[in-house]
This record gives C-alpha cells, structure tokens and sequence, in this order.
C-alpha cells in the first residue's frame, strides 16, 4: 500500500504554490452566489454604462415653422495632435507670404467682466490667462496649427504653440501694464519666437515646428480672455490691449489689416471683439481662449469616464464577494481545514489574494471595455458628440478601472482577514472607498473636502477614470465632479495600493500569529 | 400550572419581545461601538465640510444647513450596518432558531427589532444632529458665512432649520428601517449591506452623469438617499425636486416597503 499516493514534484507538489492556488480557485469557482455576483458586478458596469450614453442631449435647429430639427450637436474642433480645444479669439490679420517675421510692441493689456445686461457696469479685473500678442497661424480654421508669442495677464510673456505648447519667457512675470516687445519669426515650416524689454536687445523664447504650414498664411495681432471661472459658475470676460510699433515687412498698406473673431467666442452673452487703428497705435479687444479644451467646458462632449460612472456600483458589488471570500471561512470553520491542509499561512493569504484579485480584474476588464466600446457606438450614432481622447488615455481609463476594481477586492480581502467578521469589513472598504467617491459625484460638497478625501484615501485610485490631463494655462473648474482628480491617475492608484499592501502585511502578520 | 390566557395576550408578547431583544442588543459590544462610530463619522464629515467651505464676499449659492450636515452621507453607512447586524447577526450564529423558538410570533420578533433599532438610531442621531449643527454654528461663520452676506448664525430657533435637524434624524431612522427589511429578506449580513449601501450611494452618482435632465429629476425623486436628503435643503427650496417632507415622504415608502418584504419573507420561511 506505499504505492497509492505518489511522491509529487514540481509545482504541483503537495506544497506547491500552484496547488494552493487552484485550491482556492475551486473555493471561488464552485460557490455559485459569488460566480453569479461577478457577472452581476461586470452587467451594472457595462450597464450604467451603456444607459449613460445613451441618454445622450440632441441637439436642434428651431425651423422657421416652429419646427425642430434634431442634428448632431457641435463636438469641440481638434487640434493638431487629435486633442479637443478651444480655439476662439480676435484676430487682426494679413497674410504672411512665404518666410518673414513680424514685431510688436505691446503696451497695455487690461481687462473685465462685462454685465449679462448690455448696460450693465463692466467689472475690472484681468484674467491671469488673458492673453494679447502676435500669432502665426496654418488657417483660420478653429483647432489649425500655430505658434504665438504673447503677453498674458498674470504669467509673463510665454511662447505657445499649438495648444499644448507653453514656454515662459526668460524674463518672469511682468506686470502686464509694462511695456514688451515680441517678434516671431518664420523660416520653412520653423517659427523662431522672441521677447525683448527695448526693442534692440532680443532673448529667444523658443522653436516651434509647424509641420506642413502652407507658404501663404495669415499672421497679425490677437487677444484672447478665457471665462473667469469660480466653483459655482463661469463667466465670459473682455481683455483689451494695446499694440504699437507693428513691423511686418511683407504687409500691405494700411488698410490691409482685417479683424475679425475666430471660432465661437465665449459662452452664451459673449462680449463682442473689436478693434482700432489710429497713429499707428492698435487697440484691440477680444475673448475666449486659444488652448486644450477641459473635458467641462461649454461643449456638451461627454468623455469617456462618464460611461464608467457604474464602476462603483459593481465594486461594491465586487467587495462583498471580496468579504465573503475570507469571512465564509471562518463563518463556517473551514479555516481550519484550510490552515491544517497548507500551514504556511501567509500563502493561504497570497493565494487567496490572486483569485479574487483576478476573478475581480476580468470581470472589470470585461465590464469596462464593453462599457467604453459599446457606449462610444451608441453616442456615435445618437450623435452625441464624444469628448476625444487618443487611445492611450482609453485603454488607461478601461485597463486602470479593471486595477482599480481589483486591488479594491484584494484590499478588501486583507481587511476581512484582519477582522474577521462581513459587516465590519465591508464597512470599512465602503467607508474609505466608497463615501469619498460619493461626496465628491455631485457638485455641492466643498472641493477642499473632496480633494483631500481622494489624496489621502484609497479612493483616490479613481483618478485612473480622469479622461483629459489638467492644464496649468487654462483657468477651469478643476473639480473630481467633473472628471478631475486631485492626484495624476497613476499616483492615485499608488495611494490604492500602498494601503492595500499595508493592509496585507498586518493580515499575513494577524494570521500567522492569531489562532483561526 | 399553565399560565393564564390573559397573560399570552398580544400585549404581553410585545414587551416580552421588546425585552428580549433590547437585551440582546444591549450585550453586543458592537453595537455601542458602531452607535459611537456613526456619531464620531456624522460630526467628523460634517465639520470638515464647514471647514472646507468658503464663501466670498460677494455672497455664494451654499446652503449652510445642507453643509452642516453633510456627515450624515457618511454616518448612515454605519447606521444601515447597525440595523443589518441586527437581524443578519442572529443569523450568521444560529441565534435566531433560539429567538423564533422563544417567540414564535415572528412579525412580534421584528417589529420589537424594528421599534428598538429605530430608538437606538434616533438617540445616537439627534445627539449627532445637534453636534453638527452646533458645529456648523461655531465654524462657518470664519469661512464668509456671515450675516453681511447673507447668513445668520445656524440656529434650531430658525424654522427651516429645525426642520432640517429633525428631518436628518428622522432620516437616519428610516435608513435603519430600510436596512432592517433588506437584512430581514436576504439574511446574510455582506449581501445584505452591499444591497443597502448600493441603492443608496448609486443614486446620487449615478444621477450627477445622466444628461438628460428629466431622467436625472425622476432619478432625484426616487432615490431614497436624493429624495431623504432634500429634507434637509433650507435655501432655494425651489429647484428641489421634491418638498423636503415629501422628500423624506419617499424614503419612508421605501422603508416601509422593505419593512413590508422583510416582514412576509420572515414568517413565511424556514428560519
């Protein structure tokens, strides 16, 4: 009878890692409840997902019979890079043929907050991006390349290429009544920029390279004043600013000088740009803004993250089954069984952390691509314009909610088997997960809450869902309601792991030196 | 020796019910524990929230009642895992075969569960109530909510006000009832709170994407965390969806609802 259990090797041998593993996977796969709430927390993802897109606003054009007419609502313009922005402002413009170089000298830039009512009074008051300068551009279409450099309201003479672009002049911040002198200089497809303080004395700010620019393109002054924006609501605003000493030596006559806006400016009561040419001496108004778009601005795009809202609901989901992973256990003295047949227990806790942890990553990665994918389709052809994001920014935010779920779950596992009992465990992920991700949902709740919840907490992994990155040159309401979070995606998810690996350790320490 | 037949009466059984189970409650460390924590979490949240807040000069659209109490957001986590460990506790030892052995009329069993949770959440509440408030007195007034722009001191001296306090404890209460009825029909205590805490957390979130605003008003109206919580709105009552009575009005036919299930599934099933 020595015959009947033979010397096993390899991984799969009695201790084997491999063998405690597909333990523990049996443990998961033949308990019917928790299999079906997997595929249930994967169905509300992809779900709430689906619904959420498809309750997309149509857009309409009042007929002259009264009639409406829906359409595809406007999706913001594109920028060189595929990037939604905002590309609006007023332009006083000549063409630039072939190689050539244009100087100003910008002597005052102020500006305000017109009144919603034409005879309102007009609020003084700069916008620190408000912007004036001079601006080669590729077209006058909304989203074209180009290259600028300009003065702006609160942060110095910078150079700025398209959208994205932004370089701070060498001299600081100057205050914006000072006087600057800025020259911009086109050689092929390469725009030189430089500032000076005298006019003589030239820094070069930086090189921009506007691939393919054609060889004729309109080149002037402009003037820029995004909407002041305050956590409750958003305004448009005027900046005006005064230019002199225009050299542009291919330029035309005088008269050759044509203003006008580019792009939708504003929002709804915009204030109109304008401008004068007296003794040499432009004055120029002008609103709006020349920069990435924010997921939240006037555009009614919805991004991508917003089809992933239901990804809570299915975690919450996911820690229960998490709980219960551990807690059945000991709710049943299987733990015993369990510790006698594998005593290392610390590999009791690895093993068991892999199964859920994966279990919960397919069912996310599943759950999140489906609710991408499909819910991109449906807003595409309800026509509801999505907000664009390249595919790296997609495949973080489907394969960072699927981490994300499945950390939770094994942070969750940890917490279970430090305390050992469901009620207390689920309460203490929801506590830490869950509520700070509610309280900051809906606009209401003050944001210095909401942004210190979802540093310090495991909470903060949601920031993996943030569609669009936060530009410091583009004043907006930066806020976790409308999809921006206060740490990088990544360092969010840093904070979700750093707990859930501390949360591991005292639980192997906890098993090993407690009796089960 | 059998007892008198008066003795069996219906009232007799209810105090013996309520006895039984305040005892039962009353000898779990956990209970005292969480009662605190909800507490401690109600008046934690609440306090950061006024200290998070500003209002400029200029005058702002906060609501300085709603912000006062925000912890009851966080705080009714915990009470809906009180009144779940309530039932689903019984359950997870075995206790309940003893308790229905003892107490045969199960209706009699839950609601002397019911009344006593409902007791217990209503102490702990108006004790964190009024912390919250007090607490929202003392600091939003260094954060611009002053009587120069627009906002007196928090005082329960102020109609809405109280009825904002008195509603946010009732709240709580319904929310105990709610989960009391949800545990009742499912038993295990995870799977009943995942349950709880998923209807009342995904209305909110799930209401802040919809775009289309007449879903996201009838989302508003039949949430019962959205709807219970209009309760405790004092400024631009307006806009609410619902009256803040109606509102919590909402949420009592959900509790009663679960209450209702709980309550059939409970004496018709094999404990």
């Amino acid at each position: 009878m020595t015959a009947t259990i033979a010397p096993e090797s390899g991984p799969l041998s009695r201790d084997g890692f491999a063998r405690l593993l597909y333990a523990e996977w049996t443990k998961f796969r033949t308990v019917r409840g928790w299999v079906i709430a997997m595929v249930v927390a994967a169905l509300l993802i992809a779900g709430f997902g689906i619904w959420a897109s498809s309750g997309g606003q149509a857009c309409g054009t009042m007929m002259p019979g009264g009639q409406i007419v829906a359409q595809r609502c406007p999706g913001p313009p594109l920028g060189p890079g595929g990037e939604a922005v905002t590309d609006s402002f007023y332009f006083v413009r000549q063409p630039l043929r072939g190689d050539g170089s244009l100087t100003v000298r910008v002597t005052a830039l102020a500006g305000g907050t017109p009144s919603a009512n034409p005879d309102g009074p007009f609020t003084a008051g700069l916008q620190p991006w408000a912007k004036a300068g001079i601006i080669v551009a590729a077209s006058l279409r909304p989203g074209s390349a180009y290259a600028a450099m300009l003065v702006t309201g609160g942060h110095g003479v910078r150079m700025q290429d398209d959208y994205t672009g932004d370089l701070a002049g060498p001299g600081g911040a100057v205050p914006a009544a000072s006087p600057r002198w800025l020259r911009l200089v086109r050689s092929g497809d390469m725009l030189n920029g430089y500032e000076s303080a005298d006019g003589t004395h030239w820094i070069r700010v930086g090189t921009a390279r506007l691939a393919g620019l054609p060889s004729v393109v309109p080149a002037g002054l402009f003037v820029t004043s995004p909407d002041s924006v305050t956590a409750e609501s958003s305004s448009p605003t005027l900046a005006t600013a005064v230019f002199d000493h225009v050299v542009m030596p291919a330029a035309g006559p005088r008269g050759a000088w044509r203003g006008g806006p580019v792009g939708p400016v504003g929002a709804a009561a915009a204030p109109g740009g304008r401008f004068r040419l007296a003794d040499g001496q432009f004055t120029v108004s002008g609103a709006g803004d020349i920069a990435p778009a924010v997921a939240n601005s006037s555009w009614s795009a919805k991004p991508a993250d917003h089809s992933l809202t239901g990804a809570f609901a299915g975690l919450i989901v996911v820690i229960v089954v998490g709980t219960m992973f551990m807690t059945a256990e000991y709710r049943r003295g299987l733990i015993r069984t369990t510790l006698a047949a594998s005593p290392d227990r610390p590999r009791v806790l690895a093993a068991k952390a892999i199964v859920i942890g994966s279990a919960a990553f397919v069912a996310g990665l599943a759950a999140a691509a489906g609710a991408v994918l499909i819910g991109t389709d449906i807003a595409n052809s309800n026509g509801t314009p999505l907000f664009p994001e390249p595919w790296p920014t997609e495949l973080r935010i489907i394969a960072g909610t699927a981490a994300l779920i499945a950390v939770a779950a094994i942070l969750t596992l940890a917490i279970a088997t430090i305390v050992r009992r469901s009620a207390t465990a689920i309460l203490i992920v929801i506590v830490v997960i869950v509520i700070p991700f509610v309280l900051s949902a809906p606009p209401g709740i003050p944001t210095g809450l909401t942004d210190w919840l979802l540093r310090v907490t495991p909470a903060a992994a949601f920031a993996l869902q943030q569609p669009a990155p936060q530009y410091y040159q583009v004043q907006a309401n930066y806020i976790p309601s409308s999809g921006y979070f206060p740490l990088a995606p990544w360092t969010g998810f840093a904070v979700l792991c750093g707990w859930t690996l501390l949360a591991l350790v005292l639980a192997a320490y906890l098993l090993r030196r407690r009796d089960a | 020796m059998s007892l008198p037949a008066a003795e069996l009466s219906r009232a007799w059984y209810g105090r013996e019910a309520l006895h039984a189970e305040w005892t039962k409650l009353r000898t779990v460390a956990s209970t005292g524990w969480l009662l605190l924590g909800a507490a401690v979490l109600t008046v934690g949240v609440g306090m950061a929230a006024d200290a998070a807040a500003t209002c400029p000069s200029g005058g702002c659209r906060a609501d300085p009642a709603k912000l006062s109490l925000t912890g009851v957001q966080a705080g009714q986590a915990i009470v809906a895992v009180i009144a779940v460990l309530t039932i689903s506790g019984e359950y997870s030892t075995g206790m309940i075969r003893v308790t229905l052995a003892a107490m045969p009329r199960r209706l009699t069993v839950l609601a002397a569960k019911a009344a006593l949770v409902a007791g217990l959440v209503l102490t702990a509440g108006a004790v964190a109530v009024l912390a919250s408030v007090l607490a929202g007195r003392l600091i939003l007034p260094g954060h611009g909510f002053t009587l120069a722009n627009g906002y007196p001191a928090l005082s329960l001296g102020h109609g809405p006000m109280l009825r904002a306090a008195c509603g946010s404890v009732l709240y709580l209460a319904l929310i105990a009832l709610l989960s009391l009825g949800i545990a009742t029909a499912v038993r295990e205590p995870a799977v009943a709170i995942g349950l709880v805490l998923g209807l009342l957390y995904v209305f909110p979130v799930v209401t802040s994407v919809v775009g289309n605003q007449h879903w996201q008003r009838h989302l508003e109206q039949i949430g019962p965390m959205t709807a219970g919580l209009d309760i405790q709105a004092t400024t631009n009552l307006s806009s609410l969806p619902l009256t803040p009575w109606e509102g919590l009005g909402v949420l009592a036919l959900w509790a009663a609802g679960a209450l209702i299930i709980g309550g059939l599934v409970f004496r018709f099933r094999d404990a």
